[in-house]
């Protein structure tokens, strides 16, 4: 027997759409290895879903598979009948969804999601089959097992909807597992928990993993091989080693460059010009030669295909024909421009004990019975042309925060104060003509531009609402301006937004905010529903704009490289409460409260790794927090007192507190 | 002399507002792209061809006059007939004033009911007479047959005509929009044709479709009976239109006890018999229509009240599930990122309403409005048989099935009179339900075949 357990040979798929036949995959070739981890990566829409739906033939209505062979232990899966690959899916070839919310179906328990398959494919029901199924549950490590077993989707957290979905696709003990971007819809702390369990499942079971993800650091972190693809095709495909240190395609260079890194921090981020290309239609050259800088005039008539360099290393690239291409130098640090101490310039917001609670309704005379207390108690400064990131897992209420200082939510108590006005006590009108001053970029671009207004209209809009402008004619000229500061055609005007791509939608709305002439920008994620080139586009334009515009950004993410590379402050909220707060140097370099660290620990690194602080458990519900120190059940370093009372506000340095019981020792006598 | 009925007023509003909806979405991208997926599902082409004959004798009989009566000597002022006619009577004279005596089947020469007849010699006796009007132009019985036989000949040779005329316009069409299924335009089209030209050249002669309890023919009262279900199933959306969106939109825009209010209204109209309400309100605007003739200038005029003021009804009872779509809509729309951004930019609510709302519900309206005509007509037809529908002498298919019912249990059957109403109803519910499919294929997003692309990433 051979140690590859799966082999992809020339496989292609296409989909029929109305505008013609789309080459989702266009002729790839790879072999997954017993026990070994091998990863996709790719942009959006560059195939690499298609790809593995295309192994388990579970490819939409208007997807078929053109050509190729897709051997599992030698024989070709593509030629079976239907009623014999239901016995594979599951039971050889087992897969995991990006999405666990909508994997499972809602109506039936846990356990029986479970059973459903062991009784498929082992054949084994009754005790038996619950004992494997208690036992499954527990190997992917979720807690009292044998209570989740009873109980629905609904009732589980994201992470441990993922653990159930893992353990359902395990129950058949497969012998190779496809994982399609598995921890995108998870927090990182959750990702980091995931992560580890598919590692260590795959070593125990030696399964061979095909894992499919846009993130170069959980690559570096989970892959023995890798493999890039590009529009349909495989570009480059080394060890792990071996393309960490040397990426050997244009491509793949460009993405480790578009990462933004704190050494990155003062200069601008690689952007990789243009799109994806539309996969309608024949290619002639290469594929990536457009967008590509090394490009030569060969590029565009010659398709390359993939050269093979020392060490096994392939690359589908001409240049690659000469020989291999030297490791990436360092990148040059330069002095940080940045100022990193605060104080310098003026408080342009100024939030104090913000609170929003939701009040939770119940009965027939929708009486009151509690609050969720979104935001319970924030206080921060966001100073001129700064930037304040305010970071946390999801539904930890940091987006309600930014809504809050909008008003576009009612806070429940507190102050917010910019240019001596409270807006927290505002309405009506005062209000109304004060939001000039503030503006907002959302994280979805395709849900922030009505898709029935034009571009001038949109942008037009908020400069007639508020007066900005003077006249029609004084606003078109100022739209002009504004298409040339966020890099969009003057002609966008007349077009409506699905006309444009992700990113250029990003910039339509970033035009829009800035219209009315803000100074401070509230940017809920506005980078994490785009790919990392085109993030990278978006990260330099806001650079760009705060240098030139002298704008403040209240930038509300759950990605810490985007903050080390942008933020100059930093805010870090759990549970609707913030627990440290600094200069990006001090809160990311040596981060003080135990959450913090956690957090930072847990993010995936490229490069070398950091000691892991693992945390159990999920997020606590909001509507029904743990006494004391909200991060007290999950803290590695929680203390016996940390259950009575929030811990009082520490402050370490002049630009650093922390709400934490182990500092408070310290900061007294640091006072005294 | 030109008369000006209500709902002859409303009805032509509607077909402006309608052309002006077309100019509109022609230079609106977003609104012409899915009419043009509408229009690329042959069902949708073929019904709407269908339609069009419907719409198209529904406007003939739009136009109202009242004929001037005959010169008196004296050379006075001109006087005008008391009854109001409608361009389709004119040009369908020749059913108009024709009445026999009572039943007679379709292309019947003779009487259904046996009459004393007296015979030249003085007896009496019992027999089928002929009839006044239907075949009265042959000389002798025998040449039923052949006459029939040559008319529908004469109908299908002009079918033929006009349907090849349509064909090579077809050829000229399809270069200008290759992607209109031009072929099921065509076939509905000599669907059509090839029976109404017939009929309409038997009607010349015979009573095609038979006469009802007092003589009048039932072709003609069918062919009146469109223009009905026409104002009944789009007048009525008027009405309904402007409550639904404005109280759905207002419900899920203004939550808190806006929303409350509106729920409660239309959760309590709903709760309510539908035909049970409708029905004490027709009677008593009836009643109060009854009682004052003077405000009415002829017959006609009062018939059309009574048509308008169940328009009226139908659509101050039938608003509600609009409403609640609507509300649901809005609720979801105003959660949505562009709304936010709106609110931040200092966007009043009104505005927020008319240019960000309305502009994304509106594929809702259209859908809710094509799918709501045929449930109108339907429901037009059971008031009427319940007898709190239309006027008695406006013809409706529903008066036609009430006269009919009573019909059925003659011994033999008089079939004729429900199974045209039958028949013309059920066509035209039929394709406005197959292109209100198409419409909401159309217009509804969530069924686009874009998806696919998206499941390409």
């Amino acid at each position: 027997m051979s140690d590859i357990s799966l082999a992809v040979e020339g496989l292609a798929t296409r989909i029929d759409t109305t505008a013609g036949e789309l080459r989702a995959v266009d002729g790839i070739d790879f072999e997954l290895r017993r026990g070994e981890c091998f990863a996709l990566v790719g942009e959006s829409g560059c195939g690499k879903s298609m790809t593995a739906l295309s192994l388990l033939r579970l490819l939409p209505e208007a997807g078929r598979i053109a050509s190729g062979r897709v051997l599992l232990e030698g024989h070709d899966l593509l030629a079976l009948p239907e009623a014999a690959m239901r016995a594979v899916r599951g039971r050889r070839v087992a897969m995991i969804f990006q999405e666990p919310s909508t994997a499972l179906n809602p109506v039936l328990t846990v356990g029986r999601q479970i059973l459903e398959v062991i009784d498929r494919h082992l054949g084994i029901g009754g005790e038996e089959a619950k004992v494997r199924a208690l036992a499954l549950l527990d190997s992917v490590g979720i807690p009292d097992a044998a209570r989740r077993f009873d109980e629905y989707p609904f009732q589980l957290s994201g992470g441990l909807k993922q653990r159930v979905m893992i353990a359902a696709a395990l129950a058949a003990d497969p012998e190779v597992l496809v994982a399609d971007e598995p921890t995108t819809a998870l927090d990182v702390t959750i990702q980091a928990q995931i992560l580890e369990l598919l590692a260590r499942l795959q070593a125990e079971r030696g399964m061979a993993l095909l894992l499919i993800t846009h993130d170069l650091a959980i690559v570096a972190q989970m892959a023995h091989r890798v493999a890039v693809m590009y529009a349909g095709q495989i570009v480059e495909l080394a060890t792990r080693e071996q393309f960490f240190r040397a990426p050997q395609h244009p491509y793949s260079r460009k993405l480790f460059d578009a990462v933004p890194t704190p050494e990155k921090r003062s200069g601008e981020l690689a952007v990789i010009p243009g799109q994806v290309p539309s996969l309608l239609g024949e290619f002639r050259g290469c594929r990536f030669a457009e967008r590509c800088d090394e490009a030569f005039e060969r590029c565009k008539w010659v398709a390359p295909s993939l050269v093979a360099l020392p060490g096994g290393h392939l690359s589908r690239c001409l240049l690659r024909e000469k020989g291999p291409a030297a490791p990436p130098g360092e990148v040059t640090v330069l002095a940080g421009k940045r100022s990193s101490t605060a104080g310098e310039s003026d408080v342009l917001l100024d939030v104090a004990d913000l609170k929003v609670h939701f009040p939770i309704r119940r009965g027939l005379f929708k009486r009151t019975v509690g609050h969720v207390k979104a935001v319970d108690g924030v206080s921060l400064q966001i100073r001129e042309g700064r930037t304040l990131a305010l970071v946390g897992e999801s539904g930890c209420g940091k987006t309600t925060v930014g809504k809050a200082i909008l008003r576009l939510l009612a806070p429940t108590g507190g102050t917010v104060r910019y240019g001596g006005a409270d807006l927290a006590a505002l309405s009506g009108e005062d209000l109304r003509l004060r939001r000039r001053a503030m503006q907002i970029v959302f994280q979805d671009p395709y849900a922030s531009l009505n898709p029935r207004m034009r571009v001038g209209d949109i942008l037009a809009e908020g400069m007639r609402a508020l007066g900005v402008g003077g006249d029609e004619a004084g606003r078109a000229a100022r739209i002009g301006v504004l298409l040339d500061q966020v890099g969009l055609p003057r002609d966008a005007v007349e077009r409506y937004p699905h006309e444009f791509s992700g990113g250029q939608r990003q910039r339509i709305a970033i035009a829009r905010a800035l219209a009315v002439e803000p100074r401070l920008i509230i940017c809920d994620e506005p980078t994490s529903a785009l790919d990392v080139s085109v993030q990278a586009q978006i990260l330099n334009l806001l650079r760009e704009l705060q240098a030139r515009l002298g704008l403040a950004y209240l930038f509300i993410t759950h990605n810490l490289s985007v903050v080390e590379y942008l933020a100059h402050d930093v805010a870090v909220m759990y549970l609707g409460r913030i627990v440290e707060q600094g200069t990006v140097d001090e809160v990311l370099g040596s981060p003080r409260h135990p959450y913090t660290e956690a957090l930072l620990s847990a993010v995936p690194q490229i490069e070398g790794q950091r000691r892991m602080v693992r945390l159990s458990g999920d997020l606590p519900s909001p509507a029904n927090p743990p006494a004391g120190c909200h991060f007290h059940p999950r803290c590695p370093k929680a203390l016996p007192e940390c259950a009575r009372d929030w811990p009082e506000t520490a402050r370490l340095s002049p630009t650093r507190t922390v709400n934490c019981l182990l500092y408070r020792a310290s900061s007294a006598a640091s006072i005294n | 002399m030109p008369v000006l009925l209500a709902t002859d007023v409303l009805v032509w509003l509607l077909v402006a507002a309608a052309a002006g909806y077309a100019l509109y979405c022609r230079r609106h991208a977003h609104l012409a792209a899915p009419w043009a997926r509408v229009f690329r599902s042959p069902p949708a082409i073929a019904s709407a061809v269908v339609l069009a004959f419907y719409v198209g004798v529904g406007l003939l009989d739009s136009l109202h006059y009242r004929p001037q009566l005959p010169q008196k000597a004296d050379g006075g002022q001109k006087a005008y007939s008391v009854e109001v006619l409608s361009v389709l009577d004119w040009s369908l004279a020749h059913l108009r004033g024709r009445n026999e005596k009572t039943y007679s089947a379709p292309l019947a020469i003779r009487s259904f009911a046996r009459e004393q007849v007296e015979l030249p010699g003085g007896k009496i006796a019992r027999e089928f007479p002929r009839l006044q009007f239907g075949g009265a132009h042959l000389a002798k019985e025998e040449h039923w047959a052949s006459d029939v036989g040559w008319r529908v000949f004469k109908g299908l040779g002009f079918a033929a005509a006009i349907l090849l005329a349509a064909a090579i316009g077809m050829r000229i069409l399809r270069v200008r929009w290759p992607e209109v299924p031009w072929h099921a335009a065509v076939w509905a089209l000599g669907g059509v044709l090839v029976l109404l030209m017939p009929a309409l050249v038997l009607s010349g002669g015979y009573h095609v479709l038979g006469t009802d309890k007092v003589g009048n023919d039932v072709f003609y009262q069918a062919l009146k009976s469109i223009r009905t279900s026409l104002v009944i199933g789009t007048v009525t959306t008027l009405v309904l239109l402007p409550l639904g969106i404005a109280l759905g939109i207002m419900a899920g825009y203004f939550r808190g006890w806006v929303d409350d209010l509106i729920q409660y209204v239309y959760t309590t109209l709903n709760s309510i018999p539908g035909v049970l309400l409708i029905a004490a309100s027709v009677l008593m605007m009836q009643v109060v229509i009854d009682r004052h003739p003077e405000w009415f200038a002829t017959a006609a005029h009062r018939a059309d009240a009574k048509l308008l003021v169940l328009c009226a009804i139908l659509g101050l009872t039938s608003w509600t599930g609009l409403a609640r779509l609507l509300r649901g809509e809005t609720l979801k729309l105003s959660e949505l990122e562009y709304i936010q951004a709106a609110h931040a930019l200092g966007v009043r609510g009104g505005r927020v309403i008319s240019r960000h709302i309305l502009p994304n519900v509106a594929h809702i309206v259209i859908i809710a409005m094509v799918m709501d005509f045929s449930g109108l007509v339907l429901a037009e037809a059971v008031l009427s048989y319940v007898g709190v529908g239309v006027d008695p002498s406006t013809s409706s298919f529903g008066t036609m099935i009430n006269s009919a019912r009573m019909e059925m249990s003659r011994e033999p059957v008089v079939w004729w009179a429900l199974a045209t109403a039958f028949c013309f109803m059920f066509v035209l519910v039929l394709a406005a339900n197959l292109f209100a499919d198409a419409v909401r294929d159309g217009f509804d997003p969530r069924v686009r075949v874009g998806a696919l692309a998206k499941a390409a990433a």
